[in-house]
């Protein structure tokens, strides 16, 4: 298993062979650059702050540092930290502010700033020195030796060294104390990183909120098309629809008057045909964007009538109770397409369809005997009713086994009793 | 025009101007008065009381919810007095609807057609004044959904069969039927024999009830 982090990786046997401690070593020498660049800027920004504006200076220098903070622990930890704040609820800077202000997240990175810039960044720097630093002093011995023309050495302003043999042997040691020092090294810049994290990642709780909040845009998002397709509907109906009726009541009225049998009386029939045509197909339309007996009579009366226009006969079983209406709505969609597919793909001669509300969760069926091998991966339109269901926490699963029978059976948790025509 | 309907008065419910007003010139232009013409359903319940017409018009879809507001006073009306005929004009069909209607003043003198049906305007006019005579008037597709639906029994309908039941549905006459397919009048009441055998229905001479025991039985 190859390593995630430096934790991961000091556990692993070929530690001293990947390039984790290294990258451990780099965590480390850019923490302290990083540190004393945050030391400085923030004494600037307090200098400032002191004759400014006092906070929000430093609130900046704070959100300036932690993104930085966060890229820079992908060199001791592979899995990214995720910035843990939300999005301002409107745009503009005092909205922006005042959301950064009333998080937790902003001050865990405050408190990390605080720390980095005072404490964390200078051990750092003793880490490197004495882990890093001691054993390559000892390394460099017998160069140190040689350029003082080979009289003597002091290596690592400790110990003093006065001839080649001691010089090397001091390499020799130097290398293996190297070897043994990466170790704590490691352990060290690995802590560091887990603190980095902890502080500057969101908390679970936090993930769990954004996530309620993404269900909750995602529902909004929906609520919002379906808004949409009424207003379509509604505007189809109120002009096009009425347009065309009105026409093809003015040709049927021009006809009663044309001469019968000349060519006036013909133009006016095949114009008269081909406007009702335009009527129908626009009826359909406007009812594949949504049906008014949803609104009128609810799923069941819908579902009925989805199973009248199905080209494959349906026997229905439906006994339900008006539903909330995003409820009503996906789940007729999920019949209305589960149908159609019915009666495109599965070669079916009948579909059962049932359809029962109990204990605050509704339940519809699709049967048919056709000769399956339904596979949702390759029907977006399955995968786009799966979507849809998801935002109701509702469920979509098929089995459809070659050689059929195809059943679909999907569930929506909703509550009974509240009338969607208040 | 072949033996002209005499006049009726009639209260026309639209919210669509242009329809309205084009109602209104095709009614009157086959001799028919429109005494009210009307664009919400408060406004229909108020001009038939005023009126007292001898045939409502009525859009289903009506203000100021744009739902069925059209239908539900209409069959408003029908509580009130079952004899009043009503003629329900729907955007798109829907069973319920249809159903609703005929549950009223024991179905005689109501009409629901789909709102296209206004452009064959002869045939309007004709259903129109079927179900001001006490008729009962299903719009094709109803029947053909039925149709579609209901299949055990009707199984045994042979193709032309099927199609004199529809025709019984709307509320044609044997002579109708037979102009209609242009076949002769004997063979349509040997058809609609056959259809009432077949589907176990009471056979009955007067077309009203045909269409009732018909639609009855393919709800």
């Amino acid at each position: 298993m190859t390593a995630r982090n430096l934790w991961q990786a000091l556990a692993g046997r070929a530690y001293l062979r990947t390039a984790w401690p290294w990258r451990g070593v780099a965590y480390l020498g850019t923490g302290v650059v990083s540190g004393a660049v945050a030391l400085v800027g923030g004494l600037v920004l307090v200098a400032f702050s002191a004759v400014l504006v006092g906070l929000p200076l430093l609130l900046l220098g704070v959100v300036a540092l932690a993104p930085a903070e966060r890229r820079r622990l992908r060199i001791a930890d592979d899995e990214p930290a995720v910035d843990p704040h939300r999005t301002p609820p409107e745009p503009g800077i005092t909205a922006w502010a005042r959301t950064r202000v009333r998080e937790r997240a902003t001050w865990r990175e405050f408190g990390y700033s605080l720390l980095h810039a005072t404490v964390l960044w200078p051990l750092d720097l003793l880490a490197l020195a004495a882990g890093l630093g001691v054993p390559l002093a000892m390394t460099a011995a017998p160069l140190q030796l040689a350029a003082d023309g080979g009289h003597e050495a002091r290596v690592a302003k400790l110990w003093l060294v006065t001839g080649y043999p001691a010089a090397f042997a001091s390499a020799v040691a130097g290398l293996l104390l190297l070897a043994l020092f990466l170790y704590p090294l490691g352990a060290f810049a690995a802590a560091r990183a887990a603190l980095a994290r902890a502080l500057l990642a969101p908390r679970e709780a936090e993930l769990r909120t954004r996530i309620g909040e993404v269900t909750r845009s995602r529902a909004r998002l929906v609520a919002a098309f379906e808004a949409e397709r009424r207003r379509i509907e509604r505007d189809l109906h109120d002009g096009a629809q009425q347009r065309l009726v009105a026409l093809t009541m003015s040709l049927g009225l021009a006809r009663l008057d044309a001469p019968p049998g000349g060519p006036l009386a013909e133009r006016l029939a095949a114009a008269h045909d081909q406007a009702g045509k335009a009527l129908t197909e626009l009826r359909e339309l406007v009812h594949g964007i949504h049906p008014q007996v949803l609104s009128d009579y609810g799923l069941a009366a819908a579902l009925a009538d989805a199973a009248d226009r199905s080209g494959v006969p349906v026997d229905t079983d439906v006994e339900l109770p008006r539903l909330e209406r995003p409820v009503e709505t996906a789940a007729y969609f999920a019949v209305s397409e589960a149908l159609a597919n019915a009666g495109k793909h599965s070669d079916a001669s009948r579909v059962r369809l049932t359809a029962r509300h109990t204990g605050d969760l509704l339940t519809v069926e699709i049967h048919d005997d056709g000769i399956g091998g339904a596979d949702p991966e390759r029907g977006t339109g399955l995968t786009g009713l799966a979507d849809r269901l998801a935002v109701l926490d509702g469920t979509l699963a098929i089995t459809s086994p070659p050689g059929g029978p195809t059943v679909l059976r999907l569930e929506i948790p909703c509550r009974t009793g509240t009338h969607p025509c208040a | 025009m072949p033996d002209r309907h005499a006049p009726l008065r009639i209260v026309l419910a639209e919210d669509g101007v242009l329809l309205r007003d084009g109602l209104t010139a095709l009614l009157g232009r086959f001799g028919h008065e429109v005494v009210a013409a009307v664009g919400d359903a408060e406004a229909l319940c108020a001009a038939v009381a005023e009126h007292d017409p001898d045939i409502v018009v009525t859009d289903v879809r009506m203000p100021p919810g744009f739902q069925d507001e059209g239908l539900r006073a209409a069959l408003a009306l029908r509580t009130g007095r079952p004899r009043l005929p009503v003629l329900v004009l729907s955007q798109y069909v829907q069973r319920s609807y249809a159903a609703e209607l005929l549950d009223t003043g024991d179905g005689t003198g109501v009409g629901y057609l789909l709102k296209d049906r206004v452009g064959q305007v002869e045939e309007f006019v004709a259903a129109l004044e079927r179900v001001a005579d006490g008729g009962t008037v299903v719009d094709p597709e109803v029947v053909r959904q039925l149709l579609r639906r209901r299949r055990d029994p009707l199984e045994q309908l042979t193709p032309r069969e099927r199609e004199v039941l529809a025709l019984v549905a709307e509320g044609l006459s044997n002579a109708a039927i037979a102009r209609r397919l242009v076949v002769s009048e004997a063979a349509v009441g040997k058809h609609i024999g056959n259809i009432l055998a077949k589907l176990d229905l009471p056979p009955a001479e007067d077309t009203h009830r045909r269409v009732l025991a018909v639609l009855a039985y393919l709800r």
